[in-house]
């Protein structure tokens, strides 16, 4: 028993203080908003306050403390990108994952557990290679194994030639983890709270107000808000608020289906996607599996769950593990994906100036959280384009200076 | 067989088993007996086997709750199947039975000291600890995963048969009580087809077990004529043991029966699901024998099993005075029915006249007992969750809770129903339904018998109108008053110490539900997914609504301010089976594939598709390959190519529909002629490649790649809804067979078949294309050299395909004619430097980059992509795809995919490798810098092990660089 939870069982009252210091009512003025209380608005928050001293800030959400995307992924967090722009962005959100808990003072629960992603063809095993070889080069640990390999590390997975597509090998990268998603936003709010940041929920931004060219607050159903600097961070509405700044982003918004079964004892440690099949899974640690499947064949603004979804996804899942045959579906929802032609986030400066948008996070938003904080709010602080996000600039499709990670980012959340 | 037998031996009990059948299973390895048509926990339950589980935090003892198989005290494992409700799993004879989550026997679970270390794990506890110093978690985490969980797996367990079917009708109704029934007998008398779909064995809901106007008998007489009547209708349609586990916004209707999922398509959907009972929240709530009063009717009336010797009930409405009646009649001696407030009416007198001590005002506070409930502490209420010290012990061996309700309202939610909060009836309510929804019953908030009947019928008919398509009328008026009698507005009481359970899914107390919001958690969904109330498997079907209280209390605000969290589907737990069904993945086999079994071949995927790679053993597949391109390259081979895509593509504007289509220019190509077709999207990437044949001028025949064809007819029907161009395209690729036939002798043996097609070099050139017949099949024959041999790609209709492929073998033997498979292929298009889609080019390549800008027309006004392209011309390329070959053949032979590396940095990348035995070195193509492109420049490849392998940059094509060899 941890001595951390003596004082609960010692003091008669609970001896916590709230993680969240509420503030009632919105001041007029403040040095930065960020629109969208998910975990990238708090976690830029987070950073603005401790890493530049700006602390005069208002989150502004408009349903309840990270409820939107922070809330719906299935929490994997990786490196194993193709592309160089993107395996040494995420390379340093995984650093920072690793040591979040204390930076935090919560436990996320950062659990690495390793991560296939199984191929099923000569094409998968080729991705997986060029995937392997730039990981590698920059230092994040990925291997390329043949079925054999799979395995024996994952000996419940089902590697037989009688599959539909059999395993020809995998991307095995240990590192890959699985993280609570609703701590890491918690932590990010109760961190960035403490240093004086507001965090204001049920606010919804109507209108971004624009004076010669420049970004200086926002319309909100409670009133008028005048800001330095204004930041966006609404994964899923991301094409909505910024067209409210005037800017009209490449991105198509398609909703993303996830569930999970009821509890087992552990049965799973990986977390194994298959592209070819279209599914993932994990074990969490209440034994619950996560899964989840590709984006739906269709974009729409919806969060409603299908039936089809339920069936694709199961008929795949039983082929990598038959014995989940009588294992049951707990629960299933969707968020909203907002997709980029080439499968990267759209990060830093926008052509309207004083306003910062952190979009285009398709289904890898939940793993870039840390470090998109830490850059966004370096970018906000000096705007400036930090170097490790300079790649992701909202310019580059006009210049076709694309970062393509559609081998690596599809169903590989 | 244990214990002594707990069954009523009295008519009126009993109504779901057989007691003529008696059968045994075991529980953790010890007899039972139990009868035809039990549950696993009826039958445990009649042999005094009250204790079921383990809770899944502190170890508490369990036992059923609902007896409906919708909470998780009564979770077990059979066989290799985890978490079964063991109140809804049929009993059957010689299953072995076993209770989960316990380190030694559920009698005595070791784990049990959890709940004395409970003061020690504060809500979110984990949250709080286990993370310093860093790294520390994942020592915790293991011992953590393995007490959590609940059932196990079995990895060995066999997959089971499971299967779909897909049901259509008017109206569907959900539930087959009163409720169900009326709506769906008045759908379809209204000349409705109706599907009515209830979860039990039975149909009936409430009226199995309950009471009408105080009355079993009233009860039983409704359910017997409404059965009577629904099972005599020609347009009703019913399912029993199925449960319709979602409603989609889409239109699907998901319901689950034995190893069937049904999905429903309804013009109309009528909900009369009922209502979920809510628990009384006090010390020891979940003590084993302590049940819902609906719980302990079921055991009665259903299984004819007696709840306990000797009842206390806790009561808010009549409901828990009629249970007074059915234990009474079954021979329970009831010690005391103790209400929350001052129920009244006749069902309060008869009880009353029957001696049953009644305390009002009062609550119960406390019970004793562990493995069961032994006694309760009784005390008056004085505010709202508040009473007096507990002054009266009350002796017992059953409890039976009815202090309120909460309508079923998930799958209204699912399908897009607003949940709100009715301050009026202390329920929650489904308003403004979605089109095609409606509700009735007690999900509707509509509870006297009368009310219930008049409102069901109207909802029924209505649905069967609107499914007709005539016009709606009014919704009938749900307003009931009645229905504010029902659910007590906070049966929930906090004692000074030990645990009040909210939910019993998460072993979650009044205190964690307090905490979460002193920890800052004060929304609804913040102290869900703190304290994690409702995520359990029963949903939170018995915590939401306290848990929404207490919220209520702490914060003061009111219940209809504080909202809820998402009813999210399933309404009960799905197996992963019965979603995946008989797994439907077709595989496609071309009409040559038993030829090639015959010959031995070793089969690839390629899409749905099984092609060959090589024809012979694993064990000797490199020769075997070499010796394919041999023949090939000095004789002739035979490829079966019907996975290639192809597509008929006709009218008026099918020459500039292609031409919109593809990069390079159609409209003056001539009739008898095949062209090449680049297709890029509209960002300029290339996505496909292949070749566009005239046959006609109204009439081009393209051809796709196999993984791509799918994609490319799919833009171009997309294309031209927009276009709306005179032009009709048709995918043909399953149509026809295609075989190509290349090599040197390639010409010598077609032309000793008969045939109407001039094959003469003059009459028939390279990239020529003719129709006709070959040796009697009908033909359609293209020129043309993805291998760089002379060769002809013959298509027929499908039909013909094995014949033709065993003309041309029997002709091709004396010419040394080899069939050869994709690997071979692979090396002889490479030795000519063609590519393939999608493997030496990316999801970014461009034209440009990949060495096809002689096949963009310049001239053309529009073709997709074209814009895109002439930006990045502009602008510039930064790689260029170009071939290579190994310089020392002593070196590792690098993979595709492997990087090319100057001075420590990433600067390209090989997309293609072989080992050439034609060329005797190896070669490929990859992408390099456009500094690095010149013939003859040197680079390095890093392969496996980190190794540096020299290279240069060589011309395509590598072999037959003056493309004689393709024209001869």
């Amino acid at each position: 028993m941890p001595f951390a939870l003596l004082k609960y069982g010692l003091s008669r009252e609970h001896p916590d203080d709230p993680h969240f210091r509420w503030k009632p009512d919105l001041k007029k003025t403040y040095d930065v908003v960020i629109i969208g209380a998910g975990g990238h608005g708090l976690a830029a928050a987070y950073h603005l306050a401790k890493d530049h001293g700006i602390t005069n800030i208002a989150v502004l959400e408009k349903g309840w403390l990270a409820g939107g995307n922070t809330a719906r992924n299935t929490t994997i967090v990786r490196a194993n990108y193709l592309t160089p722009e993107g395996v040494a962005f995420y390379k340093e959100s995984v650093e920072l994952f690793r040591t979040l808990s204390n930076e935090l003072d919560i436990n996320v629960m950062y659990s690495e557990r390793g991560h296939f992603t199984l191929a099923h063809t000569d094409a998968a095993m080729r991705t997986a290679r060029w995937r392997a070889e730039v990981n590698k080069h920059l230092g994040v640990n990925s291997e390329v194994i043949d079925s054999a390999e799979v395995k024996r590390i994952c000996p419940t997975m089902n590697v037989t030639d009688e599959a539909r597509y059999p395993i020809l090998g995998a991307l095995y990268h240990p590192p890959g983890a699985i993280a609570r998603h609703d701590a890491v936003a918690w932590g990010y709010a109760k961190e960035a709270m403490k240093r004086g940041v507001e965090v204001h929920t049920q606010t919804e931004v109507k209108k971004i107000l624009i004076e010669n060219g420049r970004a200086i607050g926002v319309e909100t159903n409670r009133g008028i808000i005048h800001a330095g600097k204004v930041m966006q961070a609404v994964a899923g509405s991301s094409s909505h608020v910024a067209r409210m700044a005037g800017l009209k982003l490449p991105i198509k918004t398609i909703p993303l289906q996830a569930c999970v079964s009821e509890p087992v004892k552990p049965i799973l440690d990986q977390i194994v996607v298959s592209g070819s099949l279209h599914v993932y899974i994990s074990q969490s640690a209440r034994g619950e599996m996560v899964m989840g499947g590709a984006t739906d064949p269709y974009g729409l603004y919806s969060s409603r769950s299908t039936l089809d979804f339920k069936e694709s996804l199961m008929g795949h899942m039983l082929e990598l593990f038959p014995f989940m045959g009588e294992l049951r579906i707990l629960r299933q929802w969707a968020g909203m994906a907002d997709m980029t032609p080439d499968f990267s986030p759209v990060m830093g400066l926008t052509p309207l100036e004083n306003y910062y948008i952190d979009a285009g996070w398709g289904t890898w938003g939940f793993k870039a959280t840390p470090v998109c904080g830490k850059r966004m709010a370096e970018c906000v602080a000096t705007g400036r384009q930090p170097d490790l996000i300079k790649p992701f600039a909202l310019s580059r499709f006009s210049t076709f200076d694309l970062v393509g990670e559609k081998g690596a980012a599809s169903v590989g959340h | 067989m244990s214990g002594h037998s707990n069954r009523i031996e009295k008519p009126g009990f009993g109504l779901l088993i057989d007691h003529t059948k008696p059968l045994s299973f075991t529980f953790d390895g010890k007899l039972f007996n139990g009868f035809n048509g039990d549950t696993i926990a009826s039958a445990l339950y009649g042999s005094q086997q009250v204790l079921l589980s383990r809770s899944f935090k502190y170890h508490r003892p369990r036992g059923a709750l609902t007896m409906n198989g919708l909470d998780a005290n009564t979770l077990v494992q059979v066989a290799d199947e985890p978490n079964v409700r063991a109140d809804l799993h049929p009993v059957a004879a010689g299953i072995a039975v076993k209770s989960i989550n316990h380190l030694g026997s559920l009698q005595r679970d070791a784990f049990s000291v959890m709940d004395y270390f409970s003061r020690f794990l504060p809500v979110g506890f984990y949250y709080k600890t286990f993370f310093r110093p860093a790294g520390i978690w994942k020592y915790f985490e293991r011992p953590i995963r393995i007490m959590a969980g609940l059932g196990t797996l079995d990895p060995r367990a066999d997959h089971k048969y499971y299967d779909k079917a897909y049901l259509f009708t008017d109206v569907l109704v959900v539930g087959g009580g009163s409720a169900g029934l009326e709506a769906a007998i008045a759908a379809a008398e209204t000349g409705a087809e109706t599907l009515l779909i209830d979860e039990n064995s039975q149909l009936g809901g409430s009226l199995l077990y309950g009471r009408v106007s105080d009355s079993r008998e009233a009860a039983d007489t409704l359910r017997t004529r409404l059965v009577a009547k629904a099972r005599g209708l020609e347009k009703l349609t019913i399912l029993t043991s199925t449960v319709v586990s979602g409603l989609f916004s889409d239109g699907w209707a998901a319901a689950i029966g034995g190893n069937r999922l049904y999905k429903i398509r309804a013009r109309q959907t009528i909900v009369a699901a009922g209502s979920f009972d809510q628990p009384l929240v006090f010390r020891n709530n979940d003590r084993p024998g302590i049940l819902f009063a609906t719980a302990a009717q079921r055991l009665m009336r259903l299984y004819g099993v007696r709840p306990g010797n000797r009842a206390v009930i806790a009561t808010s409405n009549t409901f828990g005075y009629e249970a007074a009646l059915d234990l009474l009649d079954a021979g329970t001696e009831v010690a005391a029915v103790i209400d929350l407030g001052t129920t009244s009416g006749p069902t309060v007198d008869a009880v009353r006249s029957r001696g049953v001590r009644i305390v009002t005002g009062s609550t119960l506070v406390d019970a004793k007992g562990y493995l069961r409930v032994e006694s309760v502490g009784v005390a008056a209420i004085t505010g709202q969750g508040k009473t007096a010290a507990a002054t009266d012990w009350i002796t017992c061996d059953c409890v039976l809770i009815s202090v309120g309700c909460s309508p079923a309202l998930n799958l209204a939610s699912h399908a897009g129903a607003k949940v709100i909060f009715d301050d009026a009836i202390q329920m929650h309510r489904a308003v403004s339904p979605p089109e095609g929804i409606a509700l009735a019953g007690a999900a509707a908030g509509v509870w006297s018998p009368a009310r219930v009947a008049a409102h069901a019928k109207a909802t029924g008919s209505a649905a069967a109108r609107l499914a007709a398509g005539e016009p709606g009328s009014e919704p009938p008026d749900a307003d009931d008053p009645t229905a504010a009698a029902i659910t007590h507005p906070y049966p929930i009481f906090k004692s000074g110490k030990g645990k009040e359970f909210i939910d019993f899914d998460e072993d979650l107390t009044i205190k964690d539900i307090i905490n979460s919001v002193k920890d800052g958690y004060d929304d609804i969904q913040l102290v869900k997914r703190y304290s994690t109330a409702g995520l359990g498997p029963s949903q939170g079907r018995h915590a939401n609504l306290n848990t929404i209280r207490i919220v209520g209390a702490v914060t003061g605000k009111p219940l209809a301010a504080i909202g809820t969290t998402t009813f999210r589907p399933p309404l009960v737990p799905e197996k992963f089976a019965h979603m995946a069904g008989r797994a439907f993945e077709p595989v496609r086999l071309t009409s040559m594939h038993h030829r090639h079994q015959e010959l031995g071949a070793q089969f690839m995927t390629a899409g749905l598709w099984l092609r060959p790679a090589y024809y012979g053993s694993k064990d000797d597949a490199a020769r075997t390959i070499d010796d394919e391109v041999r023949a090939v390259r000095t004789a002739a081979g035979l490829i079966d190519v019907s996975t290639l895509g192809g597509l008929d593509i006709r009218g008026p504007d099918a020459a500039a529909f292609i031409d919109r289509m593809y990069t390079w220019a159609y409209e003056k190509q001539p009739v008898g002629r095949a062209r090449y077709t680049l297709m890029t999207d509209m960002s300029g990437v290339v996505i496909d490649d292949g070749v566009a044949c005239r046959f006609a001028p109204n009439h081009y025949y393209v051809t796709a790649t196999t993984s791509a064809v799918d994609q490319v007819y799919r833009a171009m029907t997309w294309s031209n809804v927009q276009w709306k161009m005179d032009v009709d395209v048709a995918n043909v690729t399953a149509a026809y067979s295609a075989m190509n036939l290349a090599g040197p002798k390639a010409r010598a043996i077609v032309q000793t078949l008969t045939t109407d097609i001039d094959f003469s070099k003059d009459a028939f050139p390279y990239m020529g294309v003719r129709t006709g017949t070959l040796a009697g099949i009908p033909v359609r024959v293209l020129r043309v050299g993805f291998v760089g041999e002379a060769g002809y790609e013959i298509h027929c209709p499908a039909g013909y395909g094995e014949a033709l492929w065993d003309i041309l073998m029997t002709a091709g033997k004396p010419h040394g004619l080899k069939p050869f498979g994709v690997e071979a292929q692979r090396i002889l298009r490479l030795e000519k430097g063609h590519i393939i889609v999608g493997q030496d080019t990316d999801g970014l390549t461009n034209p440009i980059e990949a060495g096809m800008d002689w096949a963009l027309a310049k001239k053309k006004p529009f073709y997709i992509g074209k814009r895109s392209i002439e930006l990045q011309a502009a602008k510039g390329i930064t790689r260029k795809l170009v071939g290579f070959a190994v310089t020392d053949s002593a070196s590792p032979v690098p993979k595709d995919c492997h990087l090319i590396i100057r001075d420590g940095e990433i600067v390209g990348r090989v997309t293609s490798v072989v080992k050439s035995a034609t060329l005797g070195k190896v070669i490929g193509l990859a992408y390099l810098p456009p500094t690095m492109t010149d013939a003859g420049q040197r680079f390095e490849i890093r392969v496996d092990g980190g190794a540096m392998v020299p290279a240069e940059v060589v011309p395509t094509p590598f072999y037959d660089p003056q493309n004689a060899r393709q024209d001869i």
